[in-house]
C-alpha cells in the first residue's frame, strides 16, 4: 500500500477555496461558512463527493468559498439542479444554499415539494428577513409592518414561516439555528448531515447593512439564552440563562411559565422530535412572541427518493432483465419484408 | 355466405378517416386498423386530429375526435389530403370531415346518432342524410347503435351504456371487411389489454365480428378493395410514433455513452408520450423525474448533467417560455443537455393538441444575452430516433444544450420504422477528466478542446478536479468570475464558436432534384412528408424544382448557402410566419420567399404543389 491510499483525516483548511470572500464585514454569513466548513470533515463524506448548489443572492455566492464542487445557479432553483444532481449520483452529499428570498419567493414552490420528496438534500436558508443584495427591500419572513426601502410606511404582508412550512410540506427533518451562535449551529448542521432524507436548516442569519436589529437579543451572547430554547429530544422544555424558565401546554395552548412554586420541570413539555403535532405547534409559536425554539423540531426515518428510484430499476431489472436495445425497438407488432 | 354481386377492386391506396365524439373511441379504431394495415405490409401514414378537452361536449363540432390512415401499396410520406373514406359515428363528425372528402369518397354513418338533438348540436338545419347534401359521396347508413345492441343481446352482465362502448369495434369491422383484412392484430390486443375483464374482451370481439359479417351479408355493401403489401426495403418493421421514436432514441443515445438516462420533465401535450413512454423504462436504467413545473425540469436536467448522466427534457412551447432561464444557465455551464420542444400552436396556451412550426425562432433566441443553441428537427416520425441519437452525440461534443424541434404532428402520427440492429449504432464518446493527485497544478474547468472548443466535463466524485461553475461572467480555463471586458468578449465568442463548428460534425445538406436550376423548394420538421411528395409529382410532370430539407438548423450544413444560391427561386415553406426564411435572409442575405400556413393543420400536398405552380409561372 502506498501512502497515497491512505485517506488523510480532512480539516477545515481542506473545505476553504482561493477565492477571496467578499460578504460585507460583520456579515452573518461568515459564521456560517466558517461552521459548515468545520462540520463536513466529520460527516462521513469524501471531499470529492460533496456538492454546494445554491441560487442568487448573498447567501447563494456561498459556493465560491468552498473547495468543493459547486453550481452557482439561478434565482430560486437550486432546489431543481440538486435534486437532479442527487438522483444521477446517490452517493454524494448534496447541499443546497439559500436564502430567505431565493428559497422562500422567487423558489417557493421548489421549497414546497422538495421538501415533500425527501430527495437526499441538505437544504440551509439564511434567514435575514431582508433584500440584502438588491439593497433593501422587505423579503417573504419580513415582519408585517417591516419598514424597508419598498415598504416605507411598513410592509402590509404576512411572513412565511419557514419551517411551519418545511414541515406541512412533509419535511423530515426540520430544525433551526443561529449565525452567532457557532457551537449550536456547527451541531445542528452535523444532525443535518446525517439524516438520510432532505434536511431543512433554518438559520437566523444577521444582515448588517440592512436589517441589523432583526434578531435583537438572539444575536447577543450574554442576553440570548433567555429567549432561546434549546430543543432537546426527550428533554423538558426548559429555558433562560438560570434554567427557571419553561414552556407548558395549558389545555392546547403552550405558555411560557416560571419555575418556582407554581411550576415544576415536570408540568413541561417534553421535546419529542418524532412527533409531527408537536412539531407543528412549536412551529406555529414565533419569536419574539415566544423564545426562539432552536434544534431539532421534527425528525422521521422514511426511504429517501432515490432509494425507492433505485428499488424500482433494480425490481424492473430483476424481473424484465437489464433493458436490451434490440428488445425494446421490437416491443410492438412487427412485420418482415423479405 | 358471400354474396354473388361482391366484386374486389385493386388500389394502389386509400385514405380512410375515423371520427366521432372524443369519448367515442376513435383514435383506438383508427389506430387498429393501422396495426393491422401496417403487419400486412402497407406503407402507412396517420395523423390523430383530437381536441384538447378530455371530454368535450358530446355532439359538438368543438368535441370531434379524428383519426386519418393512408395505407397504400407503394410510398407514402402523409396521411394525405382527402380522405376517400369516412367513418362518422355522428352528425358533428359528418359536418367536421366532409369538406376534406374526395368528391365521390364512400361514407359510412351510424345513423342512430342523427337525432333531433344531434343534428341541431352540429349546427344542421336539416338531415344530411334526407336532404342532398351527400348527393356527390356513397352512403352507407347503418343504424349502427341498434345492430351493436343486437349483436351484445346475449352478453349478461354488461349495461346497454357499457355495449354501446363497443360501437366503435363494430364500425371497426366494417371497415375491415371492406378492405378485405384480418382481424388477428385487433383481437390478440383486446386479449392482451382487457386480460382482467373477460366480458370487455367478449364484447368487443363479437361487435367486431357482428360489423365483418354485416358486410358480408347487407345487399348494399357490394364493392371490396384490396392493397398490396408496399415494397419497402428489405427488414423488419414495426408501427412508431414520433414521440415513441424520440423516446428510444433517447434510450439508445445513454445506452451508447454508457450512462443513465435522466429525463427531468413536466406534462404538457403533445410531450407527455415521452414521459410516458420512458417512464415504463426502469429496466432500462431511465430516471424520469416529474417536476413541480417546467423550470424546475429544467434545473434538474442542468443538475443530473453536471452530475454526469445524459440529460433531457421535453415540453412543448410554452414550457420553453418558461424554461429559458435555465435553458441559459447550461449555455453559461457549458454542460450537455437535450431539450426536446414538441412544437404545437402559439402564442400562450394557443393550439394545444395542434401542429405548427412557430418555436424556431424562440428555441433559437429567446434567451437574454448572446445565447447560442444548437437546433435540430426530425422529418417524420421515425426520424425522431436518428435526431434524438444526433442531439445527444451534438450536445457532448460541443459540451452545450442542444435543442430538438418535434412537433404535435410528428408527435402523433406514425409510419413504418425499418427497425435497426442496435449493435450497428455507434457508440458516442465521453470523456470524464480522470481524478488527480496533488501536483499536477489546479484544474481548469474552462479550459477548451483545441478542435471542438468544449470544455471538460469534470463530474461530483472524481477526485482532485473539485471546482465551482456559475452563472456569472467567468474568466477563461480557470472559470473564476470576472467581468473583465476581453474575458466576456472571449467567452461569448468561443460559447458560440464551439457551435458553430457543430458544422464539422454533421452531414452535407442533401437535395431532392436537379442541383441547380429554377426552383428549389426549402422546408424543415414535419412538413417533409407533403413538400418532398409535391416536389415528387412535379417533377415526375417535367417541371425543375428541387427539394432541400433541413434537419439541421443551427448551424446549418456547411454546404447550405452555395447550395441556396444555384438556384434562381428558393421557396421556404413552413408552418409559422416565416421564421426559418427570416433566419436565411439574415444569416446569407439572400431573397428568400416564404409559404407559409398557421391553421393548426400540416401542408396538404396539393397547397404545395400550388405554390410550385404558382413559383414556376
Amino acid at each position: 500500500m502506498t501512502t497515497a491510499n491512505i485517506p488523510l483525516k480532512l480539516t477545515r483548511k481542506d473545505f476553504v477555496s482561493d477565492q477571496t470572500v467578499r460578504w460585507c464585514p460583520g456579515c452573518g454569513d461568515y459564521s456560517i461558512l466558517a461552521q459548515i466548513q468545520k462540520t463536513l470533515p466529520d460527516i462521513g463524506y469524501k471531499k470529492e463527493d460533496i456538492v454546494f448548489i445554491s441560487g442568487i443572492g448573498c447567501s447563494s455566492r456561498f459556493p465560491y468559498y468552498m473547495d468543493t464542487y459547486g453550481i452557482h445557479s439561478i434565482h430560486g432553483r437550486a432546489p431543481t439542479l440538486a435534486s437532479g444532481l442527487a438522483i444521477t449520483n446517490p452517493n454524494l452529499s448534496v447541499w443546497v444554499i439559500t436564502g430567505d428570498g431565493d428559497g422562500l419567493s422567487i423558489g417557493g414552490n421548489h421549497f414546497i415539494h422538495t421538501m415533500r420528496r425527501n430527495i437526499n438534500l441538505n437544504v440551509v436558508l439564511f434567514n435575514n428577513r431582508i433584500y440584502g443584495l438588491t439593497k433593501g427591500q422587505y423579503s417573504p419572513t419580513s415582519r408585517t409592518g417591516a419598514k424597508t426601502k419598498s415598504s416605507p410606511m411598513g410592509s402590509i404582508e404576512q411572513p412565511v414561516n419557514p419551517v411551519a412550512l418545511a414541515l406541512s410540506s412533509g419535511a423530515t427533518f426540520v430544525s433551526r439555528s443561529l449565525d452567532a451562535h457557532t457551537k449550536h449551529l456547527g451541531e445542528t448542521l452535523a444532525k443535518a448531515a446525517a439524516h438520510k432524507g432532505t434536511s431543512f436548516v433554518e438559520v437566523f442569519q444577521n444582515c448588517v447593512i440592512f436589517n441589523p436589529n432583526e434578531w435583537g437579543p438572539l444575536e447577543d451572547r450574554r442576553q440570548r439564552d433567555d429567549h432561546i430554547i434549546y430543543l432537546e429530544h426527550g428533554k423538558p422544555m426548559v429555558f433562560g440563562k438560570n434554567h427557571d424558565k419553561g414552556i407548558r401546554l395549558n389545555g392546547f395552548m403552550p405558555e411560557v411559565v416560571q419555575l418556582g412554586d407554581e411550576f415544576s420541570v415536570d408540568d413541561l413539555i417534553v421535546h419529542d422530535e418524532t412527533s409531527k403535532q408537536l412539531a407543528y405547534t412549536l412551529s406555529s409559536l414565533e419569536y419574539p412572541d415566544f423564545p426562539a425554539f432552536m434544534g431539532v423540531l421534527y425528525q422521521e426515518e422514511k426511504p429517501t427518493y432515490t432509494e425507492v428510484l433505485m428499488d424500482q430499476i433494480h425490481t424492473a431489472q430483476e424481473t424484465k432483465g437489464v433493458g436490451d436495445l434490440n428488445t425494446l425497438y421490437r416491443s410492438a407488432d412487427l412485420w418482415t419484408v423479405a | 355466405m358471400t354474396k354473388p354481386t361482391q366484386t374486389f377492386e385493386e388500389v394502389e391506396s386509400v385514405i380512410i378517416r375515423f371520427a366521432g365524439d372524443s369519448g367515442d373511441g376513435m383514435q383506438l379504431t383508427g389506430t387498429q386498423f393501422t396495426n393491422a394495415a401496417a403487419v400486412f405490409g402497407n406503407d402507412i401514414s396517420t395523423m390523430p386530429d383530437y381536441p384538447s378537452e378530455i371530454r368535450a361536449p358530446a355532439g359538438t363540432l368543438a368535441g370531434v375526435s379524428g383519426f386519418q390512415v393512408n395505407l397504400s401499396s407503394h410510398d407514402v410520406l402523409t396521411p394525405g389530403d382527402a380522405p376517400q373514406v369516412l367513418v362518422a359515428m355522428n352528425p358533428a363528425a359528418l359536418k367536421v370531415s366532409l369538406p376534406d372528402m374526395e368528391s365521390g369518397g364512400i361514407i359510412i354513418v351510424n345513423t342512430d346518432a342523427f337525432t333531433r338533438s344531434n343534428l341541431k348540436k352540429a349546427g344542421y338545419e336539416s338531415n344530411p342524410l334526407e336532404d342532398e347534401s351527400l348527393s356527390g359521396f356513397q352512403v352507407y347508413p347503418i343504424p349502427l347503435t341498434t345492430v351493436n345492441r343486437e349483436a351484445l343481446a346475449d352478453i349478461e352482465g354488461l349495461s346497454s351504456k357499457e355495449k354501446d362502448r363497443s360501437q366503435n369495434f363494430f364500425a371497426l369491422g366494417i371497415v375491415f371487411w371492406m378492405f378485405d383484412r384480418q382481424m388477428e392484430t385487433t383481437t390478440n390486443w383486446l386479449k392482451k389489454k382487457f386480460a382482467k375483464r373477460p366480458i370487455v374482451i367478449e364484447a368487443n370481439s363479437k361487435a367486431l365480428l357482428a360489423g365483418y359479417h354485416l358486410g358480408e351479408t347487407l345487399e348494399a355493401f357490394q364493392r371490396r378493395y384490396r392493397i398490396r403489401p408496399a415494397s419497402l426495403a428489405k427488414g423488419t418493421y414495426r408501427k412508431v410514433t414520433g414521440n415513441q421514436a424520440t423516446a428510444m432514441g433517447l434510450v439508445t443515445a445513454a445506452r451508447k455513452m454508457g450512462k443513465p438516462l435522466f429525463y427531468g420533465t413536466y406534462p404538457i401535450t403533445p410531450a407527455s408520450d415521452i414521459l410516458h413512454a420512458l417512464a415504463a423504462l426502469r429496466h432500462c436504467d431511465v430516471r424520469t423525474f416529474q417536476a413541480e413545473d417546467e423550470i424546475a425540469a429544467m434545473g434538474s436536467v442542468v443538475g443530473a448533467s453536471f452530475g454526469g448522466a445524459l440529460a433531457v427534457t421535453g415540453t412543448s412551447g410554452p414550457g420553453i417560455a418558461l424554461k429559458s432561464e435555465a435553458m441559459n444557465l447550461g449555455i453559461m455551464l457549458e454542460l450537455p443537455m437535450v431539450i426536446v420542444d414538441v412544437q404545437r400552436g402559439g402564442p400562450s396556451t394557443g393550439l394545444p393538441t395542434k401542429v405548427e412550426q412557430s418555436d424556431l425562432l424562440q428555441v433559437m433566441y429567446g434567451r437574454n444575452g448572446e445565447s447560442p443553441i444548437a437546433v435540430l428537427s426530425p422529418q417524420s416520425p421515425s426520424d425522431c430516433f436518428d435526431i434524438a441519437y444526433e442531439a445527444c452525440r451534438l450536445a457532448v461534443r460541443a459540451m452545450s444544450p442542444v435543442a430538438i424541434l418535434s412537433d404535435g404532428f410528428l408527435a402523433n402520427s406514425s409510419e413504418p420504422w425499418l427497425i435497426p440492429d442496435a449493435d450497428d449504432i455507434a457508440p458516442i464518446e465521453v470523456n470524464h477528466p480522470p481524478a488527480r493527485t496533488n501536483g499536477e497544478g489546479p484544474f481548469l474547468p474552462y479550459k477548451r478542446d483545441p478542435e471542438t472548443l468544449a470544455r471538460p466535463w469534470a463530474i461530483p466524485g472524481t477526485k482532485g478536479l473539485e471546482h465551482r461553475l456559475g452563472g456569472l461572467a467567468k474568466a477563461p480555463e480557470t472559470g473564476n468570475v470576472s467581468y473583465f471586458p476581453e474575458h466576456h468578449e472571449q467567452m461569448t465568442a468561443e460559447r458560440a464558436g464551439k457551435i458553430a463548428r457543430l458544422a464539422d460534425a454533421i452531414p452535407e445538406q442533401e437535395v431532392f432534384g436537379p442541383e441547380e436550376g429554377e426552383l428549389l423548394m426549402v422546408s424543415w420538421g414535419g412538413t417533409y412528408g407533403a413538400v418532398h411528395t409535391a416536389v415528387a409529382n412535379a417533377q415526375a410532370e417535367g417541371k425543375s424544382v428541387a427539394h432541400a430539407h433541413v434537419r439541421y438548423l443551427n448551424p446549418f450544413p456547411k454546404n447550405f448557402e452555395a447550395l441556396l444560391k444555384k438556384y434562381k427561386k428558393v421557396v421556404v415553406a413552413e408552418l409559422n410566419g416565416g421564421q426559418l426564411a427570416f433566419l436565411i435572409r439574415g444569416k446569407f442575405a439572400l431573397d428568400v420567399q416564404s409559404f407559409t400556413k398557421i391553421q393548426g393543420q400540416p401542408f396538404k400536398i396539393s397547397e404545395v404543389a400550388a405554390q410550385i405552380e404558382e413559383a414556376l409561372s
